[in-house]
């Protein structure tokens, strides 16, 4: 069996047997690896609680045949606070379920890697009101694999912004010419705001934006999910459970 | 595939947690081979657990009557609630022979990545026990991971404002375990909840 060394954050994991569990991780060289961490159920075992959802790991793993197997995990970044925090814990489960369900084994993904990384340190250094990071990271994601919300120029005929039609199906604003009757039309400032949230790398400036434009941001929340859950044709599970407002 | 009552009978063992097609075959030929007696026995004991064990109406304990065997036990303290995730919890918990209070089964944790929520567990039932009952403390014992820390920050939450106590069990190193074994996480715990050894279990340092 070869051993490799990985660096990987937990996104999730399920019970195996009596004291073993599966854990899911998104690892920055290999994509989403799914392990065996045996007897970490045990209240004395090696692991700890190095390997809790969130947690930034250096882990040494084997290769199994279906399988691979933890065979030693240090600590990164263990993201407590997150955890401790109802609203941060069900924000960074939203980032955690789609990360699992976008990230592919086998195939390494950095740019998914940071952002995620990046997102739950938004989220420890957060205010109370995550809701906002969820947002984001969602748009951002989105990005990342392919589906980018376009507001600065006509999803279709690309011509030039700010156009006021919203459309999740086209995947961003359309200009009157090619939006379908009935297509959703929307203020400037809500087109703004989901500008803002695709935006990568812009965290710190999130919090105002829910706070002085709550209203657009509202909207650009709404849309935002159907969006994601249209394009990675997913319902979000996690997504009701994030306390908004 | 087997004549009917004995694939009946390892389709049916095949549904339970943990148990594989081959398991649940090995299983059917022991009972096969077992006594009538041992095999009636094990039908019954099944029949019974469906027919007569319910939830306790009050705390949602596992009970054969309409409250379970702590809720009618006159001697509990009613001022102490352990606030637990599982049935399984209370047994635990009885098993220590420290605690004399009342329990709550929440009948579950709060899990937004399987899309369990607060409204899925018993906490509006939780909250009108405080409203009736003399309750002074609440230990939020639910289990130190993701979802037991995001139930007990909830929980934390709902009761604030109301005039009981509420506390947490306390986390950290597991007795007969190593030092330098221990995670970062755990070990800072640990320290955060470290006692004075002349006041043991009763005096927090700060």
């Amino acid at each position: 069996m070869a051993l490799y060394r990985e660096q990987g954050i937990v996104l999730r994991s399920y019970k195996l047997g009596e004291t073993d569990r599966i854990v899911h991780l998104l690892t920055q060289g290999r994509g989403k690896v799914r392990a065996v961490a045996k007897g970490v159920r045990r209240p004395g075992s090696r692991f700890g609680g190095r390997l809790e959802a969130f947690s930034h790991v250096d882990l040494q793993l084997y290769e199994g045949r279906n399988l691979d197997v933890i065979a030693q995990a240090e600590l990164l970044a263990p993201h407590a606070v997150v955890r401790e925090d109802y609203a941060r814990s069900a924000a960074a489960s939203v980032m955690s379920e789609v990360v699992d369900a976008v990230a592919q084994e086998g195939e390494r993904d950095n740019a998914l890697f940071l952002l995620l990384r990046a997102g739950l340190q938004a989220l420890a250094a957060a205010p109370a009101d995550p809701a906002v990071f969820v947002d984001a990271f969602l748009l951002r994601v989105a990005s990342i694999v392919g589906f980018h919300a376009d507001t600065d120029a006509c999803a279709v005929c690309r011509r030039a912004g700010p156009h006021g039609f919203l459309s999740v199906k086209a995947g961003g604003s359309l200009c009157p010419g090619c939006a379908p009757p009935g297509t959703r039309m929307v203020d400037l400032e809500v087109l703004e705001a989901v500008r803002t949230l695709a935006a990568a790398g812009e965290w710190a400036v999130l919090p105002r934006l829910a706070r002085e434009r709550p209203l657009a941001h509202a909207t650009a929340a709404s849309y935002t999910r159907a969006f994601v859950e249209h394009h990675l044709d997913r319902r979000l599970r996690s997504y009701d459970v994030v306390p908004r407002g | 595939m087997y004549e009917g009552a004995v694939q009946d009978l390892i389709d049916e063992l095949g549904r339970l947690p943990g148990v594989g097609p081959k398991s649940a075959q090995r299983i059917a030929f022991f009972l096969l081979q077992a006594d009538l007696v041992d095999a009636t026995r094990l039908a019954e004991a099944i029949t019974r657990v469906k027919q007569t064990v319910r939830f306790c109406s009050r705390c949602f304990n596992i009970a054969e009557a309409e409250q379970c065997r702590v809720c009618r036990d006159p001697r509990r303290d009613d001022t102490v609630l352990c606030v637990v995730e599982e049935a399984r919890d209370v047994v635990a918990i009885e098993r220590t022979r420290e605690y004399r209070g009342r329990y709550h089964v929440l009948g579950g944790a709060i899990s937004p990545i399987d899309g369990i929520g607060p409204d899925e567990l018993h906490i509006t039932e939780l909250l009108h026990r405080l409203d009736r009952e003399p309750v002074e403390e609440v230990i939020i014992a639910t289990n130190p991971n993701v979802e037991g820390e995001a139930t007990a920050s909830f929980l934390s939450r709902q009761l604030d404002g109301r005039a009981v106590r509420v506390t947490r069990l306390a986390s950290g190193l597991p007795v007969g375990g190593d030092l330098d074994y221990a995670d970062e996480v755990t070990l800072s715990r640990a320290f955060v909840g470290r006692q004075d050894l002349r006041g043991r279990g009763t005096r927090e340092v700060r």
